[in-house]
């Protein structure tokens, strides 16, 4: 659509992002109805791709999703976990499975969300950012926006704010509450090829080569693969570059050090604990503005996902039932806690344990569940595996079981 | 002191912003700018994936 300077534009419901989770409330919440508008900074969705790419694909019934084809490259069969001294623990995946199961083509999987949102009748404007916000009487009743170089407004009777790790929405919005340096991972990534990896596998490297977090191979073909790692910000210092721990990675590893970079990512997750607040007047978040990335394997898409259909269908009600006030929003935060709480803040503490193994750690555990046969990967069976090998490392984790 | 972006190595990534505490950096068309409130906590220099933040300075 045509913008000119000083235009005043007017929604039901606003997103902030067009990210997977942006559109994806945007889809739910034109689907009842709201006008819908999404706005996304950058000039083309899903470009350029900060992402792994490796994600599970259980959640498809829950996001009434048919078709995958669009954007699923590669099939995984399992994942493979390899302590810092080579022991390796094989999880073949159940197909409904849960931590692993495919490797997408993101750019495409956000395009492909945003299509799913158009046909609902959502609105969407790239290259197009929010600048600050609207308020009346301390509500918050749209945003300040600017498209090539023209400002103007759009006024809304919600605000989602799907805005990423870096979200300023809800700063904005005064619920920001920052992340404790232990609970965020930088990462650098390679797209590689030219490598010599098992491509039907996804793998994980443990232990202080990559501090506090792991470095992983996402393959996209059998000669092409996402080589990237995440580092605990606490245990930087700024002398070694999480890109210099990844290229030390790779010299290490003789199936990389072959390989050719073609691509480069950079970027930061959370893996914090559910934050205590996600709503304000007029305002929702969701997906990784608020925080809801899985504090173990640092995924954000799937519970973005779930927790934005949340929003969307929520935010539509809440218009068209006209309570927009905190104190109606705060129902948004009981719905998508009781859908995610638990199994993150499962997740998190379990993160916390992990974050106090050293190599040696690693590599017991690691050596005692190669033992098993494990079919899933579940927090449970790992640390019950890990007390018949070595029930003095078990200790810490008790309290878990 | 004095916080220095080194722009030829910025990804352009998001981290510093997100990690800030103080929220005093942001992104200017794309690239991020160091605003009013900076404390030098040196978050930036460590969470950046490649280096490009440095505390500069006698």
């Amino acid at each position: 659509m045509n913008i000119d300077q000083g235009d005043t534009l007017e929604y039901d419901v606003l997103v902030i992002g067009g990210g997977p989770t942006g559109s994806t409330a945007g889809r739910f919440s034109a689907r009842h109805n709201a006008k819908t508008l999404v706005i996304e900074k950058r000039q083309e969705i899903g470009s350029p791709v900060r992402c792994g790419e490796g994600i599970s694909l259980s959640w498809l019934e829950e996001l009434e999703i048919k078709d995958i084809s669009p954007w699923v490259r590669r099939y995984i069969r399992g994942a493979r976990i390899y302590s810092p001294s080579g022991h390796v623990l094989e999880i073949i995946e159940d197909i409904a499975g849960d931590e692993v199961g495919s490797v997408i083509e993101r750019d495409m999987f956000d395009k492909d969300m945003a299509r799913l949102a158009a046909i609902e009748g959502a609105d969407f404007m790239v290259k197009t950012a929010a600048t600050g916000l609207l308020k009346e009487n301390g509500k918050v009743v749209g945003v300040k926006a600017k498209q090539m170089g023209k400002e103007f407004n759009i006024m809304a009777d919600i605000v989602i704010g799907a805005d990423g790790f870096e979200s300023q929405v809800g700063r904005w919005a005064g619920i920001y509450e920052a992340i404790k340096p232990k609970d965020i991972m930088t990462c650098f990534q390679y797209r590689m090829t030219g490598i010599d990896v098992d491509p039907d596998f996804t793998h994980f490297y443990m232990g202080t080569r990559a501090p506090g977090g792991y470095a992983w191979i996402f393959p996209k073909d059998e000669v092409t693969a996402n080589v990237g790692l995440g580092v605990q910000l606490s245990r930087l210092n700024g002398e070694v570059t999480p890109k210099e721990y990844l290229d030390q990675f790779i010299a290490g590893h003789k199936g990389l050090r072959n390989g050719e970079a073609i691509d480069m990512v950079a970027g930061a997750v959370s893996v914090t604990h559910p934050p205590e607040r996600t709503v304000a007047d007029g305002i929702l978040l969701v997906g990784d503005a608020s925080r809801v990335v899985d504090p173990i394997t640092g995924g954000g898409i799937v519970n973005g996902l779930k927790q934005a259909k949340i929003a969307g269908e929520f935010a539509a009600k809440a218009v068209s039932e006209g309570k927009t006030d905190v104190e109606y929003l705060k129902k948004y935060e009981k719905l998508w806690r009781h859908r995610l709480e638990d199994k993150l803040w499962r997740n998190y503490m379990a993160k916390e344990k992990a974050m106090l193994l050293d190599d040696v750690m690693y590599d017991k555990i690691i050596d005692a569940l190669s033992d098993m046969d494990l079919r899933k990967v579940r927090v449970e069976t790992i640390l019950e595996g890990v007390r018949k090998k070595y029930p003095e490392l078990i200790k810490e984790f008790e309290d878990m079981m | 002191m004095s916080l220095e972006l080194n722009v030829e190595k910025c990804m352009r990534c998001g981290a510093c912003v997100g990690a800030c505490p103080v929220n005093a950096i942001f992104l200017k068309e794309h690239s991020p700018a160091v605003g009013r409130g900076c404390t030098e906590c040196g978050l930036c220099v460590n969470i950046c994936p490649v280096g490009a933040f440095s505390l500069g300075g006698e």
